[in-house]
């Protein structure tokens, strides 16, 4: 459902090894996806410290998108593990600004996933535009921590 | 501090980038950004051209940091790279843009939204790039030994390769023998030659080689390291070793198909696989006269989509030989399609039909039936030519199935983390441009452990991968990536969260003036970033991916 034809920002991490490789393999094999997506490439999903995500929310990113190898395939053994358990923390506070947690969205997508990103990033647009944009309020509340 | 001075290049990369985003709107877009001093688009930047044009224009225009906007770091990084250090430039002052894979290849019905994408990753990159420091790179030595995992003729021909170049060799096998599939073979086609033939002078060589150490029922229980200095585990049943080499070449094949519970196979005697076929070829022990091969069992069907590349020659092969063998016989090949590429193949396709043997086109709507009533009776198909159903007697039907992924894969991937494609195969760096290869650098992969090879292709990928492996060892050093962390002692509370954090034990804790402090040792750290984003100080910068650099992108993006 629509509001009014809102297209949700995304904000996106990638790490090296397989998410930003699943996602060159959807352009490869010229799946087509929504274009709300901005990437950012790391080389780890452990890379991505909490205060990026929230400088995300309080510049009014609409949701924010962190992809890593699957656990168990981490390039750096346990980097993606990390970002489990900070994610995981960082969606509870995000409540506490205002914030409903499903705008925050871990996904572990391999390098020969390249169909799945797709579908991620497309079910994370949809969910987005339902959820509508990210609340002023919450805004003010993530950037009154900075 | 001098005027940062950026260059932005946008690829047309042909029609790919060019026929959905508008380049030369992004292109202008990118002249009004702040600090860039130049930018340009070119039909192909990675092209001689192209190239000529990034270092003639950083001399020019006096650039310090350079932008290309096109496919994506996983091909031409390097490239650019090293273009920007031809001009002077140090490496690290280049920030790749993908606008191509993961822009305009999916976007393509949305040129406006496209165009509009690929501007914001600009100005991303932009942002990224006026913070970006030069690095240096150390060197690290590189042992001049190869573990080469797999003794079928891939793995046997990529070793022989490499010690023949003065490399020293561990060849690893889980069986109690050398040799791989090739052993179980009769006779290879078009060539007509049995596989002993090939394969006996080649495992004689690896055994007499002195270079060559192979380990016979042997597994790689564990891999640590990086290229150049990878530590391996080897584990013979209870025994363990441990062994320092430079690069790792994965050559572990593939195994058959076994359809069980298809075609009346494993219940009802007569039917076989072609590689049970092959045996009672060798032994001489074939008394069938009415034989029926059905192809595609068990190969692009839902399940798996993939063609087995060279089964359909197999089959034509073990068809020929039988008629060779009794004139009489009849041999019938139900298909679905008969895959004889080149030259050679298509050639032995059609001596195989003058010969005598049947080919039958089924489809996959309308399998071929086999008919047992506890014996085996025949094979009814339906005929797509003819267009009715039509029954062969027979007495043996072979199912031609194709190479499947050994079960083990996803241990060896786990263990040297490299990626499986979603058939269960090895998955390489790039298709096209790096064939033998895994990302990780130092690990090469050939054979059938990457997909279904017929012998002559395992030989092409294995001295393929062989070179490859060569070139570090030959360097005798290489350079990581500068993009390790660093640590600010001033700042560092020395709370050790880092160092426990750390999988490759890069951090260490030491004393400074009294103080607790972490120091990075820059030979063992990879740069994954996990102790940057735990540091509660902020102490620790992530070489070309810090905090700074990381905010002005999000910056950069939400500019209203």
């Amino acid at each position: 459902m629509d509001r009014n034809g809102f297209e949700p920002l995304i904000l996106g991490f990638a790490c090296n090894w397989c998410t930003y490789a699943g996602a060159d393999l959807a352009g490869t094999s010229r799946i087509q996806y929504p274009p709300n997506l901005r990437m950012i490439r790391v080389m780890c999903s452990g890379r991505v410290d909490p205060t990026f995500v929230l400088k995300a929310f309080a510049r009014g990113v609409d949701g924010v998108l962190i992809g890593g190898c699957h656990p168990g395939d981490c390039h750096y053994m346990e980097g993606n593990y990390k970002a489990r358990r900070r994610i995981h923390l960082l969606r509870k506070m995000l409540r506490d600004f205002g914030i409903e947690p499903e705008r925050l969205r871990l996904e572990w997508v391999s390098a020969s996933e390249g169909a799945r990103f797709a579908q991620v990033v497309a079910d994370f647009t949809k969910t987005l535009k339902e959820l509508g944009p990210l609340k002023k309020d919450a805004k003010i509340a993530v950037s009154q921590q900075d | 501090m001098p005027d940062t001075r950026i260059g932005v290049f946008v690829c047309h990369c042909g029609r790919n980038i060019g026929g959905y985003v508008n380049v030369p709107e992004v292109v202008e877009y990118a002249k009004g950004l702040p600090d860039v001093a130049h930018a340009e688009h070119n039909l192909y930047t990675c092209s001689e051209e192209g190239i000529s044009s990034i270092k003639k224009k950083i001399q020019d225009n006096d650039l310090n940091r350079v932008i290309v906007a096109s496919c994506t770091p996983r091909t031409h990084e390097a490239l650019f790279r090293s273009a920007c250090e031809e001009a002077g430039l140090n490496k690290y002052l280049f920030e790749f843009v993908n606008i191509r894979d993961q822009c305009s290849w999916v976007h393509m019905t949305l040129p406006k939204e496209a165009t509009e994408k690929a501007k914001d990753l600009i100005r991303m990159g932009v942002a990224k790039a006026r913070l970006l420091k030069p690095l240096e790179e150390i060197e690290i030595e590189v042992t001049p030994s190869c573990l080469v995992i797999g003794c079928g003729v891939a793995g046997m021909t990529a070793a022989l390769n490499l010690a023949n170049q003065g490399f020293d060799v561990h060849l690893v096998e889980k069986a109690s023998e050398l040799g791989g599939l090739l052993l179980s073979l009769h006779k290879l086609f078009a060539v007509n030659r049995e596989a002993r033939e090939l394969i006996v002078p080649l495992i004689e060589q690896v055994k007499n080689h002195k270079r060559i150490t192979t380990h016979l029922s042997t597994e790689v229980k564990d891999v640590k390291g990086f290229i150049g200095n990878f530590d391996v585990t080897l584990e013979q049943g209870e025994k363990e070793s441990k062994l320092r080499v430079g690069t790792i070449i994965v050559a572990v094949g593939a195994e058959e198909f076994k359809p069980v519970g298809q075609y009346g196979y494993g219940e009802t005697a007569g039917v076989l696989t072609q590689l049970e076929l092959e045996e009672r070829l060798k032994e001489r022990t074939l008394e069938a006269k009415n034989v029926v091969m059905i192809n595609c069992v068990g190969a692009r069907v839902p399940e798996r989509p993939y063609c087995g590349r060279f089964c359909c020659l197999t089959a034509i092969k073990n068809a020929v030989l039988i008629k060779e063998n009794d004139p009489e016989a009849n041999v019938w090949i139900l298909h679905r399609d008969v895959m004889a590429y080149g030259v050679e193949f298509e050639e032995y396709y059609r001596k195989a039909m003058e010969s005598g043997v049947r080919f039958v086109r089924y489809s996959l709507e309308t399998p071929p039936e086999v008919i047992a009533n506890g014996e085996l009776k025949g094979v009814s198909v339906y005929h797509e030519l003819m267009g009715k159903q039509v029954e062969l007697p027979s007495d043996m039907v072979v199912l031609t199935t194709p190479l499947v992924p050994r079960g083990d894969n996803a241990g060896i991937s786990k263990t040297l983390k490299v990626p499986l494609s979603s058939d269960g195969f090895f998955l390489e760096a790039h298709l096209k441009l790096q064939p033998v290869e895994f990302a990780t650098d130092g690990i090469y992969i050939c054979g059938s452990a990457r997909w279904p090879v017929e012998v002559s292709e395992a030989i092409f990928q294995a001295c393929a991968s062989a070179g490859k492996a060569a070139m570090p060892m030959r360097r005798g050093h290489v350079r990581p990536e500068a993009i390790t962390s660093s640590v600010n002692e001033e700042f560092c509370g020395g709370c050790g969260v880092c160092a426990v954090l750390c999988p490759y034990g890069a951090m260490q804790m030491v004393s400074k003036n009294g103080k607790g402090v972490a120091r990075t040792i820059e030979a063992l750290c990879k740069g994954c970033g996990t102790c940057g984003a735990a540091c509660p100080s902020g102490a620790i910068t992530m070489n070309h991916f810090n905090d700074e650099q990381i905010m002005a992108q999000i910056e950069a993006l939400t500019e209203a």
